[in-house]
């Protein structure tokens, strides 16, 4: 039976999934665009969506699908473009109770997206798997969704409402980084130097060719091992306290 | 391979299925280097803020709607604001802006 504490953190989980679905349904629509140029009918796409949600990903999955690659091709750049959940995955086994289940360990690591993560890795103490699976169960769904839109609408959807719809996924982002921003000086400097290195390598002509999944990789490695060469956490400011969560 | 759809989403979906459960599967001894906890302690703000921005101007019709924002983004959440509310006030601020643009 489902205790009311592992419900109320399953409901928590589908709350965050909801401004997480309204982004990923306006991002999924354009994806559908190109899913549908290269030859995914809307259950395809939503198949393909359900599956592997992730927007590098599925992107250069399109493009290897209407290319017609090889076995090899497709593994070595699904591996390629989705290696950070590599990374986010060791980050998770490190707030992951000692004991826990190999089927609930199964659950955190497969409801990996980088906003699942984002808000997941965001609580503090150990993470209870209800919490992703909640967040997973609301926005993949809706990511799926937008993917069939996009195939079977075109370019029919006012932009204006994908404009406004867009920007939801970014305030989501914007409201896991600002309070720990305000709470911890140093994040709150590193938060601002990524904001000013991220906008220098989409303007730099020569850095912005650098596609917007390897400019997340490699930024990220090197403002967060500066951050941690510079100030190494203590003990205490991991995020290590226990809750009944 | 044969240039069956179902296929190719498959063998993708292995891929990322497995890169995604093998650190809590497989290789789940807990880290003790101090640089690499620290590292992973920087990672999700880092990665966050620079998927954030500047996509957020680039990702709405009026490269204006997303600086404002991206501004309104910040004062919600720096004064509380939860996740679901940020988001609504940052998608509401695009959407009202893209509505008065033409008129100014």
């Amino acid at each position: 039976m489902i205790s009311q504490d592992s419900k109320l953190i399953l409901l928590k989980g589908m709350r965050a999934g909801i401004p997480i679905g309204l982004g990923y349904f306006a991002v999924c629509v354009s994806l559908g665009l190109t899913a549908r140029a290269a030859g995914f009918t809307a259950f395809q796409g939503f198949l393909f969506s359900m599956l592997n949600y992730a927007s590098a990903g599925q992107y250069a999955g399109a493009m290897l699908y209407a290319a017609c690659a090889t076995l090899a091709q497709v593994v070595s750049v699904i591996f390629i473009t989705n290696a950070r959940y590599m990374l986010m995955g060791v980050a998770l086994n490190q707030r992951v109770k000692p004991e826990t289940s190999w089927w609930k360990r199964l659950i955190i690591g497969a409801t990996i997206t980088d906003e699942i993560f984002g808000v997941t890795i965001a609580r503090p103490g150990y993470i209870n798997y209800l919490y992703p699976l909640g967040a997973w169960l609301v926005a993949v769904p809706m990511w799926s969704a937008g993917m069939s839109v996009g195939i079977i609408m075109g370019n029919i959807l006012p932009a204006r409402i994908v404009s406004a719809l867009s920007v939801a996924l970014y305030g989501m982002f914007l409201a896991i980084i600002i309070p720990p921003a305000r709470k911890d000086k140093i994040v709150g400097i590193f938060v601002a130097i990524s904001f000013v290195c991220a906008w220098f390598f989409a303007k730099i002509p020569a850095l912005a060719k650098i596609s917007a999944g390897n400019r997340t990789i490699i930024l990220t490695v090197v403002i967060a091992a500066t951050a941690a060469i510079l100030f190494p956490v203590k003990e205490k400011e991991e995020g290590g306290k226990k809750d009944a969560a | 391979m044969p240039h069956n759809p179902y296929l190719y989403i498959f063998v993708m979906f292995l891929v990322s299925f497995l890169i995604r459960v093998l650190p809590l599967t497989l290789i789940r001894k807990p880290i003790k280097n101090r640089f690499f906890r620290s590292f992973l302690y920087y990672v999700p703000y880092v990665t966050l803020a620079v998927m954030t921005f500047p996509a957020i101007i680039e990702a709405t019709e009026e490269p204006a709607a997303g600086a404002a924002a991206f501004a309104v983004g910040i004062v919600a959440a720096f004064r509380g604001a939860d996740l679901f509310r940020v988001a609504i006030l940052c998608s509401a601020t695009v959407f009202v802006i893209e509505l008065l643009l033409p008129f100014s």
